[in-house]
């Protein structure tokens, strides 16, 4: 079950909401942005230029950081054909790679079969957050999901549970409980094997803060301290290739300027949080990140807000990344919108088929379920 | 020894609703294991849900809803009605016929199906099939507001046969192309935009324009077929009372394989599902009549633990136990994030082939979710109902390892354990001896110790199973 620290790591943070594109990295210089803009656009004097055309959202600061240490790929125009621009479905769709039916499988718990067929390490895929996102939902695969990596565990919260020692022993007498035994059928069987996986988990991720040390100091935000267990697990080296993670909401249907300014400001101090601290150990190469959203937003402004839209971007951000910009800023012009939204011109599964492959060095077809045109920002 | 006849009604009370408390199940055994029976088969002998309650206290679960209020306004409902079998038939209806707010994208209006399960879901099941064909949001959620003359989509033709009431194998790809035209005008006025002014009910409309009316041939009948001349001859049907027989054995009494293998994995108890498709016929399709057979029958009787406990079961029936959200408070919508996280958002199942439930309810994620949950509420002595298990105890005097242990087990169930899971609840009592109650400190740490065994209890795997 040991693995090389050199094993290709992915992270994924899910911006969940859909993150407003044209804020996001902004046609500043655009007459047409600011037409569509008149309350939420960001002034021309804020904004972070990237170039003569393009630029950060002026609270991305660390991001653009990255961005010229050339360590970060900005995806343009990102998503597919026919958006229902529901919440809901639209996520379903990035998790399932299934833009026509409803799929029940997810792409990251396709790949994690992949990488670990006999399902022999409980935490190759980890999810930081409350439940598990389709995304990482296969039936068969295992997969670990942590809501908070210092409390994670098993009879955690008993009332009546008092002190390390009882908690301790009562875990022991857990264990024994779900110890393998003849002849009470397939389905206990099956939940025994569980649970012995489980505690197996707990163990082994114990050891992740035990190990940990960092002059880093994380801000205090949910996304942050999500990052900060993700640097703590990847850094303890137990196998996980897979994270994922989320950030939210980020849909400002109103208020947009004051709420996307602190998800951005939040959202980029815990990325260079994390990348400090892979950088402060020494580590980070083999890893990268994906942020995606599940579509960006309109073009016009609703008042105080936008509402919801088709084209967006993701980024990959990584030692390794070749950085830059893929794919293409879709038109702001009328006649090339679709329903008042940017059109995609970049199918969404290429960008996971190219993660897939170039990175992770799996077959992406059975993944995204067919053949997607890839990029070279790996 | 646990009592039988409380053993008994307390499996009732677990399948029939979510579980009752010791005092209740008391109450129904002086009453009688078929009164009982029919009082539940009859939720109208019981007042309906104070919904002046609900409101009041929860004004925001009424009106434009997000979607884990809607859910929650359902979880209150679970574990407060005072009409058990209606509200869970009404999760039974829910989980066969699958609609999912994330293409309704309207949680008032999955509400309005879920009531029109608890109107219709105890009566004649070609009523309800009528109902649910004529249900705005399953007709937006299977397209047949796109299924027109001249044109036809066959997703609800389809669905229909396949997963509501015949199943794979019993009809050809014609006979979908024939019911679909048959629904063809069976749609919904337009829906009003959520913006600007919030959500409204939609509605059925029938065009008889868009209808085609023409003759179709549809399992071997022929005749100018309307949508519910296709449903009476549907519940006609050996399919259809087969397939309605073994998801109501499924739900009710003991976990099949999954529905996608049905039409290659017999029953594993075919006299039974014969004996439920006999009552069908009979009552000439009255879900009352199969009940009245199924809760009255051997095999349902025997069916101990048979079941593993959906997140929702499992949530609510722990609930309930407790005993601590008995009346409007917060944390209900916490109690709905966690059937989520457990893996099952009412109102949202991931496809219209619903949940797989069983052992598939269960993954590692899921199992830590499932006993923290219990364990957290079962180890809490102040919670009424556990508060009321250690005063059962109490009445009974000191109590040896083993009558602790016993005692336990009778007053949180009666449950059932393995060997195997005894052993280890004993070894737990031993460690200390004898269970006492003569001084304050004494008592004290019996009270303690209680809440340690029933937290163990609700973290045993037998603890998964109803």
């Amino acid at each position: 079950m040991a693995s090389t620290s050199s094993d290709p790591v992915v992270v994924v943070l899910q911006l969940t909401g859909a993150n407003d594109y044209l804020n996001t990295v902004i046609p500043y210089t655009n007459p047409l942005y600011r037409d569509n803009r008149p309350n939420v656009g960001v002034p021309e004097d804020k904004v972070l230029p990237i170039n003569d055309t393009l630029a950060f959202h002026p609270n991305m600061g660390p991001v653009k950081k990255l961005y010229d240490e050339g360590k970060i790929a900005i995806i343009h125009g990102i998503g597919y054909a026919n958006s229902p621009r529901s919440h809901f479905r639209s996520m379903d769709i990035w998790h399932t790679c299934e833009p026509d039916k409803v799929g029940t499988e997810g792409w990251a718990g396709r790949l994690i079969r992949d990488l670990d067929p006999k399902g022999e390490n409980v935490l190759k895929g980890v999810n930081f957050g409350q439940g598990l996102p389709r995304a990482m939902v296969v039936r068969g695969v295992p997969v670990t999901s942590v809501s908070d990596l210092e409390a994670y565990g098993v009879l955690t919260g008993v009332p009546a549970i008092s002190g390390e020692q009882e908690k301790t022993r009562v875990l022991e007498r857990f264990a024994r409980m779900y110890a393998p035994a003849i002849g009470t059928g397939p389905v206990m069987d099956y939940l025994g094997q569980t649970g012995q996986d489980v505690l197996k988990g707990v163990d082994i991720l114990k050891t992740a803060p035990q190990q940990y040390a960092s002059t880093v100091q994380y801000a205090d935000t949910p996304i942050a301290k999500n990052l900060r267990n993700i640097a703590q697990v990847y850094l303890a080296n137990l196998g996980t290739q897979l994270f994922y993670t989320q950030h939210g909401s980020f849909d400002t249907h109103f208020n947009q300027v004051p709420m996307h300014n602190k998800l951005w400001t939040d959202v980029a101090a815990a990325i260079e949080n994390f990348f400090d601290d892979l950088r402060a150990h020494d580590a980070g190469d083999n890893l990268i990140m994906m942020l995606f959203t599940e579509f960006g937003r309109r073009v016009h402004d609703n008042g105080t807000g936008t509402d919801h839209g088709a084209g967006g971007v993701a980024f990959v951000i990584g030692n390794r990344v070749n950085g830059g910009m893929y794919s293409e800023y879709p038109s702001l012009k009328p006649a090339d919108l679709q329903q008042g939204d940017l059109a995609p011109n970049y199918d969404f599964r290429g960008f996971y088929a190219t993660v897939v492959e170039k990175w992770l060095g799996l077959d992406p077809v059975s993944i995204v379920g067919g053949n997607f045109e890839q990029l070279d920002f790996i | 020894m646990p009592d039988q006849d409380i053993a008994l009604m307390a499996h009732l009370m677990r399948r029939a609703g979510f579980g009752a408390s010791r005092a209740e199940l008391e109450a129904r055994v002086a009453k009688g294991y078929e009164a009982t029976v029919e009082e539940l088969l009859h939720p109208e002998s019981q007042p309906a849900l104070d919904e002046d309650v609900l409101y009041r206290y929860f004004p925001n679960l009424e009106g434009p809803l997000a979607p884990v209020q809607a859910q929650t306004n359902w979880v209150y409902r679970m574990i407060n009605t005072p009409r058990p079998l209606e509200e869970k038939m009404a999760l039974f209806w829910h989980q066969l016929f699958a609609t999912g707010n994330s293409k309704i994208d309207n949680p008032p209006e999955l509400l309005q199906q879920i009531a029109m399960f608890r109107r219709h879901g105890l009566g004649s099941f070609r009523d309800l099939l009528v109902e649910l064909a004529k249900n705005p949001a399953m007709i937006f959620w299977l397209d047949n507001n796109g299924n027109h003359r001249g044109a036809i989509n066959e997703n609800w033709g389809r669905e229909l046969l396949e997963l509501f009431s015949m199943g794979v194998g019993n009809y050809s790809e014609d006979d979908i192309k024939e019911a679909s035209r048959s629904f063809t005008g069976w749609t919904i006025g337009p829906k009003l935009p959520r913006l600007p002014l919030g959500r409204f009910y939609w509605s059925f409309a029938y065009k008889p324009e868009d209808h085609d009316d023409s003759e179709k041939t549809f399992l071997g009948h022929k005749g100018r077929f309307n949508g519910e001349d296709i449903i009476d001859i549907v519940v006609q049907q050996p399919a259809t009372a087969r397939f309605l027989a073994r998801h109501l054995y499924n739900f009710f009494v003991a976990d099949e394989p999954q529905v996608p293998s049905w039409n290659i994995t017999p029953p594993r108890d075919p006299e039974a599902i014969e004996t439920l498709v006999q009552a069908y016929t009979t009552s000439h399709y009255d879900v009352r009549a199969v009940l009245r057979v199924l809760f009255r029958s051997d095999f349902f009787k025997q069916a101990r633990f048979a079941r593993v406990k959906s997140p929702a079961e499992l949530v609510i029936g722990t609930v309930r136990l407790a005993g601590n959200f008995a009346a409007p408070r917060l944390g209900f919508q916490e109690l709905a994030w966690e059937c989520n996280y457990q893996g099952q958002e009412i109102l949202n199942p991931p496809s219209v082939e619903s949940w797989h439930t069983g052992q598939e309810w269960i993954d590692g994620g899921a199992l830590v979710r499932r006993v923290n949950f219990a364990a957290k509420f079962l180890g809490d002595a102040s919670l009424p109902g556990i508060h009321a298990i250690v005063d059962g105890l109490r009445t009974r005097g000191t109590l040896s390892p083993v009558e602790f242990v016993d005692g336990c087990l009778d007053l949180l169930g009666p449950l059932e354990v393995s060997e195997q899971t005894r052993r280890e609840l004993l070894a737990q009592a031993e460690e200390e001896g004898a269970l006492r109650w003569s001084t304050e400190q004494e008592s004290r740490v019996s009270t303690q110790r209680v809440g340690v065994m029933l937290a163990l209890i609700g973290a045993s795997r037998e603890y998964q199973f109803a």
